[in-house]
């Protein structure tokens, strides 16, 4: 019996220690050297795993600060600069300060302004719709209504309002990520400087036609009338294919082209009411002083904010 | 026992209203809008100029490179302007305006009805003459003929299939063509198969048209070369590759072109022009489209010229009807639901179909209960509820990994889906996707 | 234009079918077989048919309605077809309250827990039924005596337990089948047995309806009814003493009933033809082994069940044959 007992420890024995070799050497010669750096750096990261690095994932983004050695070309949205303070302090580089930025709506083109010109019934998709067609109203380049800008968003970010027919941005929520700009088959959505106090002003249109064809479509159109281009002092403003655009790291927040636009197209969010209010006609041109007075204010109230 | 092809297909209500509808002329419109894109390749270039007087049949746009093709006036006129207007696809397009003033051909092109049977059997000459005429696959796909009469290296043709299918529903055009204008037709088959250098011509017609199979019967009886093959009646057999297989029995391989079983198909519209190109020198500038509808007061066969808003068919055909709910440019399986009936007749419009109110919506669609209708539908033998799935959810590989370049969008899976579910709207997306992420591969 | 054309991508014209009208096809199917049950257990027959297909709707609308928060779908047929296929399944001696507690299983667990309609892995009216089989045996196992039997008692065994009793006790088969009915009784539906499954007759013409509208094919009955044949017969070939002829096999129990209405459950069934011949001899095999060597006299459902299990797999692998494929 004993034999029995002493046969089976031995013959245990033999086969554990073959196979603690086995897997020593097993481990040694599959052993992946990683940088250790990598768990530090993704530990420093935010976790969302949304891919608006433009890397698959946290993991991945990781991977690339430690083996680029360089972080100029690397920003997390989600983190922002306190983030990539921190990867940089794990890798003893410098970070690159970048301006938090917030997704905008570039077409204020609601079921009011632009009217329907047929009625799409197919796959509620706006890719779907938009390699189908044009769209549902005059206008070639405006927001489809499908939300697949919504869908796309991981943050809560993008609601649907039912009233306009077009994706509202919820500015505290929205991390850059870029997500609902790869998502918008019309290119309608776009990455902005995020103004002090979330303000912001800016073309609320993607309309390349001319002016007349633009303006037939959506009574809020841009035109390409350039009189916001000629207006502005800080040359924030360039005109291309009948559009205007405004620069967001350019532009001071005058407010002056707002009022410079024929067709409302420039939108500008986050101000305090105009102080002459009552004399801020929809067609600018007749009252200049009027206009002029509280854009100064508005300069300087947004001067003192940038000091803090 | 009839030929047909193997794997999956529909059989949709055929509604051929306007097939016992002689083909007549349509009065020429005040003015036209000539797209310079009509075909699939790089668009044309425009020749001429706002103010210039052009008359029929003048070439008006010169073709863009090797797959391109010339764009030629179809009627008389003074060019208004070279503008932006939507065509079929929905998106503004480039092309030439031209208000018509009175009705005169260029010089040298022959428009009296006399059938000119000699030819002269020079291949060259005769793809020349097709690739100056401007002429496009007519059965809708406007891919340039003359690409299509070029096999590239290492292959040859051995066969041309005349597709006198029509297997969409309502359409009647290729149909009429082969009544009427079968002596015609004949020589332009006889020419295509003297550009292929091929000896043997095979016309392939669905059994619902017993008048043109018999009548091309006959008119072939003493021409060994030409066979008038009857099909039995299942949609998509005008799809090029099912032509193909229920004709021969060859199967094109996955991604190849037909050439690679040594076939070349064209259509019968398109055969009708060659004829017209080589034999009358007349270049492509009017087709026959039909226009049909269930409600539509007059369904119709018109000879219509290229340019012509869809809007003068319709008046032509009794007017729009009051339940008209969607207008299509092509058939109701694979033609495109038009927004406005300013858009111009192209190459490519093989009829304009007006559907009722109540036939134009889409029903709510609902969940898969996994049927296999789809799959077994699915002329190429995909698995569409599962391409769907991934196209929805953006696996774009596995859409790839499941073949999704091969569908031909033929529409058969939506069509049959119990549960309403817009199929191919999801894998024409994904397709779509799928295509340019391979493009960019290569790159 | 004063009104706006509607643009839709192609195609525009869409067949009749409808789920709603495949799920009504299917009721329309199980009419004869149920007609016939009515005409054997009289009055009990309605009883649990009316029972199950009103509490499985209900349950699926409240479920659905106050539970999931949902736009309840008991219109379009399925759950209705749930509690026919379950009461199909049931004696038709069962308590009223174990038809409702099947049915909550059958609905909710078998059901609407995997999501609804089109993503249940596993056939509703089979988890059902084999809940209360495994649950209430005894009752599921008493078989009221048809109203046209010549015999004096309450309940009594079904063929296929006769036949495993009497090869458990060591009789030869051929002994045994002194026992049993003819297979002409069979045919038409003359034996003891759950509610549905007792006439193989009316369940074929329900199948011959169902091929003659295209809502199934007949792939997948001809593949389970042609295994358990083959399968069966070779055994019997092999020692007759000790098995049984094929046919009685295909006869008896749930086999129709089984491969008509519950393995072509177009949701637990296999897309394509190999995969559903896969499917149909999966099950055929199982039914087989598990009548002649399992504890149990019948075994389709647990066949059915398990080959659903593998329907995913099936799916993942199996794939239809593609125009112009290398492979």
């Amino acid at each position: 019996m004993s034999d029995t007992i002493i046969y089976t420890m031995i013959a245990l024995s033999a086969i554990g220690i073959l196979a603690a070799v086995i897997l020593y050497f097993v481990a040694q010669k599959f052993k992946v050297y990683e940088d250790p750096r990598i768990d530090e750096v993704e530990n420093a990261l935010p976790g969302a795993n949304c891919g608006g690095c433009g890397y698959a994932g946290c993991r991945a983004f990781a991977e690339a600060c430690v083996k680029e050695n360089d972080l100029s070309d690397l920003f997390c949205p989600v983190g922002g600069n306190d983030c990539m303070g921190d990867v940089a302090g794990v890798l003893g580089l410098e970070a690159v300060q970048q301006d938090p930025r917030v997704a905008v709506v570039r077409c204020n083109g609601s079921c009011e302004h632009r009217p329907k010109t047929n009625q799409y019934d197919g796959a509620s998709s706006c890719a779907a719709a938009a390699s189908l067609y044009s769209g549902d109203t005059g206008c070639q380049f405006g927001c489809l209504s499908h939300g697949d800008c919504v869908a796309a968003c991981d943050f809560d970010a993008l609601h649907m309002n039912p009233e306009t027919g077009l994706p509202e941005v919820v500015d505290d929520k929205c991390i850059a990520c870029g997500a609902c700009v790869e998502a918008c088959p019309k290119t309608l959505i776009e990455l902005r400087k995020r103004g002090p106090k979330d303000r912001k002003i800016f073309v609320s249109c993607r309309n390349e036609d001319k002016g007349g064809v633009a303006k037939k479509s959506c009574a809020v159109a841009c035109i390409g009338c350039s009189k916001c281009f000629k207006v502005c002092p800080f040359d924030a403003i360039t005109m291309n294919n009948n559009l205007a655009f405004i620069d967001s790291d350019k532009c001071k927040l005058c407010r002056k082209c707002v009022v410079e636009c024929p067709t409302n197209a420039i939108i500008e969010v986050g101000f305090p009411p105009r102080k002459i209010k009552t004399d801020l006609p929809p067609k600018p041109a007749v009252k200049k002083e009027a206009v002029v007075k509280p854009e100064s204010t508005a300069s300087e109230e947004k001067k003192t904010e940038n000091l803090d | 026992m009839l030929k047909t092809f193997k794997l999956g297909g529909v059989h949709p209500a055929e509604n051929k209203l306007s097939a016992d509808k002689a083909i007549e002329k349509l009065a020429l419109p005040k003015s036209v809008f000539i797209p310079v894109a009509q075909h699939i390749g790089a668009p044309a270039q425009a020749l001429v100029k706002k103010g210039d007087q052009v008359k029929a049949g003048q070439l008006i746009a010169q073709s863009g490179g090797f797959v391109s093709a010339n764009i030629h006036s179809s009627v008389s006129g003074t060019v208004k302007k070279i503008d932006l207007s939507p065509d079929s696809s929905g998106y503004p397009k480039q092309g030439i305006f031209i208000d018509v003033e009175g009705d005169e051909w260029a010089e040298g092109i022959d428009t009296s009805d006399k059938l000119v049977e000699k030819f002269e059997a020079d291949s060259k000459k005769i793809i020349d003459k097709i690739n100056a005429a401007g002429i496009v696959g007519l059965g809708g796909a406007t891919f340039p003929t003359h690409v299509k009469l070029m096999p590239p290296q290492g292959m040859t043709a051995e066969m041309l299939l005349i597709n006198g299918v029509e297997c969409e529903p309502y359409l009647t055009s290729d149909h009429r063509v082969m009544l009427e204008k079968a002596p015609e037709l004949l020589v332009g088959i006889r020419l295509l198969m003297c550009a292929l250098e091929v000896k043997k011509a095979y016309i392939g017609i669905e059994n619902n048209k017993p008048d043109a199979i018999a009548h091309l019967q006959k008119l072939t009886a003493s021409d060994a070369s030409i066979e008038v093959v009857p099909l039995k009646v299942k949609y998509p057999q005008g799809g090029e590759k099912q032509l193909i297989k229920a004709v021969t029995g060859r199967e094109v391989p996955s991604g190849a072109l037909p050439i690679a079983v040594g076939a070349v198909v064209n259509n019968v519209g398109t055969a009708l022009a060659v004829y017209e190109a080589v034999q009358k020198n007349k270049p492509l500038v009017e087709r026959v489209v039909t226009i049909t509808g269930k409600s539509v007061a007059k369904p119709s066969n018109f000879l219509v010229r290229i340019g012509t808003p869809v809007q003068e068919l319709i008046d032509a055909a009794g007017g729009l009807p009051e339940d008209a709910g969607k207008i299509i440019s092509g058939g109701p399986m694979m033609g495109k639901a038009i927004a406005s009936t300013t858009v111009p007749v192209t190459k490519g419009t093989s009829g304009i179909l007006i559907m009722q109110d109540k036939e134009a919506k889409r029903e709510q669609m609902k969940t898969c209960i996994r049927c296999t209708r789809c799959v077994t539908v699915c002329p190429m033998g995909l698995e569409p509820y599962y391409l769907m799935t991934v196209s929805d959810k953006k696996l774009w590989e596995k859409a790839e990994e499941q073949h999704i370049m091969d569908c031909i969008e033929c529409g058969s899976c939506s069509y049959t889906c119990p549960a309403d579910r817009p199929l191919l709207d999801y894998i024409r997306l994904g397709k779509g996707k799928v295509g340019s992420i391979i493009r960019s591969r290569k790159n | 234009m004063s009104k706006l054309l509607t643009i839709s991508p192609s195609p525009h014209v869409h067949t009749s079918d409808s789920v709603n009208k495949i799920m009504y096809r299917v009721l329309l199917a199980l009419v004869p077989a149920l007609a016939w049950s009515v005409f054997m257990f009289g009055f009990e027959a309605i009883r649990v048919t009316l029972l199950a297909v009103a509490a499985c709707m209900a349950f699926e609308f409240l479920i659905q309605k106050f539970l999931l928060k949902e736009v309840p779908q008991i219109t379009d047929g399925s759950a209705a077809l749930t509690g026919i296929l379950l009461a199909f399944n049931v004696p038709a001696s069962l308590p009223s309250w174990m038809i409702i507690v099947g049915a909550l299983v059958a609905i909710g667990v078998g059901k609407l827990s995997f999501g609804g309609l089109g993503n249940n892995p596993f056939n509703p009216a089979l988890v059902g039924r084999v809940f209360l089989l495994i649950s209430f045996p005894v009752h599921m196992t008493s078989w009221p005596v048809t109203q046209h039997a010549a015999v004096d008692a309450l309940t009594t065994a079904t063929p296929l337990a006769l036949l495993k009793e009497g090869v458990k006790a060591g009789q030869p088969v051929s002994e045994v089948m002194l026992n049993l009915p003819s297979n002409m009784d069979l045919l038409y539906g003359n034996m003891p047995g759950s509610l549905g499954e007792i006439s193989a007759l009316f369940l074929l013409l329900g199948f011959a309806y169902m091929v003659w509208k295209k809502v199934i094919t007949w792939h997948i009955p001809v593949f389970v009814l042609g295994t358990i044949f083959i399968f069966q017969g070779a055994l019997w070939m092999l020692n007759p003493e000790n098995f049984i002829e094929p046919v009685f096999h295909l006869l008896t129990g749930g086999a129709m009933l089984g491969a008509i209405f519950m393995a072509t459950d177009m949701v637990t069934s296999p897309m394509t033809v190999k995969g559903q011949l896969i499917f149909g001899v999966g099950i055929g095999v199982l039914t087989v082994l598990i009548r002649n060597f399992g504890a149990y006299p019948e075994g389709i459902s647990f066949a059915i069940l398990i080959m659903n299990g593998f329907t995913p797999l099936i799916n993942a692998y199996i794939k239809p044959k593609r125009f112009g494929g290398t492979k």
